[in-house]
């Protein structure tokens, strides 16, 4: 049988666009159909911006690379309408245990905490996140929305203007030009669109290599995240192990940076390494291996012009920490409302440069983890290993010492504190849901709270009055009122009012809040609402 | 900002002292600085807040603002 990253997803089918006389404009051109590009273009679609997706393949990802995905990417995938068979087919975990030498030290549990709609994280092989974004795309077409995905059309040149962007590109039967008044680079780390457009990419290369295997085998280990410092199989380095849907099993070893590389790859090197992890009586096959060496490293910019990176193509991190992809699906998040009230010009396209601020921040906040984690990981010293070792001990025995492990911090939202578009706090509210928090879920009833904030402004009223809706120079928000009455897991209340007794939110659509008070007053929202869409 | 504590503060100055030597009795070099940087975990755990700790650290440079 076909593996599904074998089998063309989005075959190359000749455009009206390669006989026109006149060159197409598209509204929205995304280069890359990789998780990012393609979650762009459905959350596009979804609000009736026309987009074309070019792909220079036509297969989701070969092998695995992303693993782990986050619940806001979950959250975001809900609202994009692709949810249901990521989280069918994932694996659920969300305990984790660690090992220091040849022992278990410690176990924790990522979510103690409920009301949520979807896990902490899910387990699943990138290629079947990807194909739930195309089986996506493809009910969009079928309900007539105006998106398009072209396998095997390589973008090789790029030209700039004002007022929109040409591309040239490369098929099987030629080439052919278009245009995009917005261009959408989510063409990977090595993005070409980067090159063509003579922009940096500055950063840190870590001096480590990582062998990743995916293996299939059938065994009883539990559905948890294995971490081992330093264990007798892999001596001085590091091992992680997580499992994925079908049997298979990631395992991640890390190798030092002193090696020969296509040696390492050599499967008679491989298996004597995991037959020391796993056991010599385990039955194992090989789906994918490869050896990675990382980086962590942005874009200064995000947006330059009418180009606009995101996923991979603005930034990258180390894989500790499952950051990756799960960053990239909040860039989209944050682009594609922003870009679609520029388009219909609601908003001035100093928005965008927002889009640019925010998640930079965020690839910053990523960046930073991401470095933290690995010099945990990887002691650069003999005294760094020392002070490791002695936090590991201490974590075996004790539980103050176990926030100090850090065997990867995983993906949490960023909160845009500093950004422009929030207004002032005017609540004594919990922290976490101060201005530029993505909101947490809370259980309504039999439904969830996301769902009902998804792809436009919202007034959350929680035991305060306000208007149905209002409009301010073009934007419209809705009121979506809810009781602390019917708050029976007080998860509501925990979440958005804390020791205050009413609560009035501004929420963008992609579920960030940009303002709150305590009572609604309309000039205070009127304002909030210009600020969060670039205004003021 | 909490200010680091920079009287002199022990209860029984020679006896911490004393207590901390024969902690270290008997072991070896390597030995020795693990239990030194456990200490050092232990103790900032204690404290918690991370402007005292900031200070403690610069302190302990001995170098300098
Ligand atoms: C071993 C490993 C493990 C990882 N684990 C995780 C994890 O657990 N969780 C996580 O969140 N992230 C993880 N990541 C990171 C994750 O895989 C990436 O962040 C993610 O793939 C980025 O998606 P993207 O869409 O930005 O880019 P990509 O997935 O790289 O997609 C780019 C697309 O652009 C296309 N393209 C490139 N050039 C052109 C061109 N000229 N014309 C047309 N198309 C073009 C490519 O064909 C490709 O389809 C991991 C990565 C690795 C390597």
């Amino acid at each position: 049988m076909n593996k599904i990253f074998e089998v063309p997803a989005y075959a190359y089918e000749r455009s009206p666009d390669q006989d026109s006389v006149n060159t197409v404009r598209h509204k929205v051109i995304v280069i890359g159909a990789g998780p990012i590009g393609l979650a762009t273009a459905i959350d596009l679609a979804q609000q009736g911006v026309e987009v074309v997706v070019l792909d220079d393949n036509d297969k989701v990802s070969f092998g695995s690379r992303a693993i782990c995905f986050s619940q806001r990417t979950l959250d975001i995938a809900d609202r994009l309408g692709a949810v249901r068979p990521m989280v069918d087919k994932g694996v659920q975990w969300d305990k984790g245990k660690i090992y220091f030498h040849n022992r278990q030290i410690y176990e924790f549990d990522l979510q103690p905490d409920t009301g949520y709609a979807h896990p902490a994280f899910i387990n699943l092989q990138q290629y079947y996140f990807e194909m739930a974004l195309v089986e996506r795309v493809r009910e969009l077409q079928a309900n007539g929305a105006p998106i398009e995905i072209r396998g095997r059309n390589k973008v090789e040149a790029i030209g700039t203007h004002d007022s929109h962007v040409t591309l040239e590109v490369v098929t099987p039967e030629g080439p052919y030009n278009i245009e995009a008044e917005w261009l959408i680079a989510c063409d990977g780390a090595s993005s070409p669109t980067r090159r063509m457009l003579g922009l940096d990419f500055e950063g840190q290369v870590f001096e480590d290599n990582f062998l990743i295997a995916d293996v299939v085998m059938e065994a009883d280990f539990p559905s948890e995240r294995l971490f081992w410092f330093d264990p007798p199989f892999n001596r001085g380095q590091s091992a992680l192990m997580q499992k994925q849907p079908d049997n298979v099993w990631r395992i991640d070893l890390q190798l030092g940076w002193d090696i020969d590389r296509e040696r390492e790859k050599r499967p008679e090197n491989v298996i004597p390494r995991l037959k020391a992890m796993l056991g010599d009586d385990v039955d194992f096959e090989l789906e994918w291996v490869s050896i990675y060496t990382f980086q962590c490293r942005r874009m200064e910019r995000f947006r330059q012009g009418r180009v606009l990176f995101a996923g991979d193509s603005a930034h990258q991190v180390s894989p500790f920490g499952a950051l990756g992809a799960n960053s990239g699906m909040q860039d989209a998040d944050n682009l594609c409302w922003k870009l679609k009230l520029v388009i219909e010009g609601k908003a001035p396209e100093l928005l965008l440069d927002s889009y640019s601020l925010e998640r930079a921040q965020a690839a910053d906040e990523n960046i930073t983890k991401s470095s933290q984690s690995t010099s945990f990981i990887t002691p650069k010293s003999e005294m760094s290993r020392l002070l490791r070792d002695a936090v590991l001990d201490l974590s075996a025995r004790h539980q103050f010492a176990r926030p100090l492990v850090n065997s990867g911090r995983l993906s949490t939202p960023c909160t845009y504190h500093r950004s422009s578009l929030n207004s002032a706090d005017a609540l004594n509210g919990p922290e976490f849901t101060r201005p530029g928090s993505a909101c947490p879920d809370a259980p309504l009833g039999d439904e969830f709270l996301l769902p009902k904030l998804a792809g436009k402004f919202t007034l959350l009223t929680i035991d305060a009055d306000a208007p149905d809706r209002i409009e301010e120079d073009g934007v419209e928000a809705t009121r979506l009122a809810l009781s602390v009455k019917d708050d029976v897991t007080l998860d509501l209340k925990r979440r958005y009012l804390g020791d205050a007794t009413s609560a009035v939110y501004l929420i963008r659509p992609d579920q960030h809040v940009a303002a709150r008070r305590d009572t609604y007053e309309e000039n205070a929202f009127r304002q909030a609402i210009r600020r969060a869409t670039g205004k003021e | 900002m909490a200010e680091l504590t920079l009287i002199p503060n022990l209860d029984d100055a020679d006896g911490f002292y004393a207590r901390l030597l024969a902690a270290h009795d008997g072991l070896e070099k390597s030995d020795s600085d693990a239990l030194n940087a456990r200490l050092v975990f232990v103790l900032a755990n204690h404290i918690g807040d991370a402007d005292v700790l900031d200070q403690a650290i610069k302190l302990a440079t001995l170098r300098d603002a």
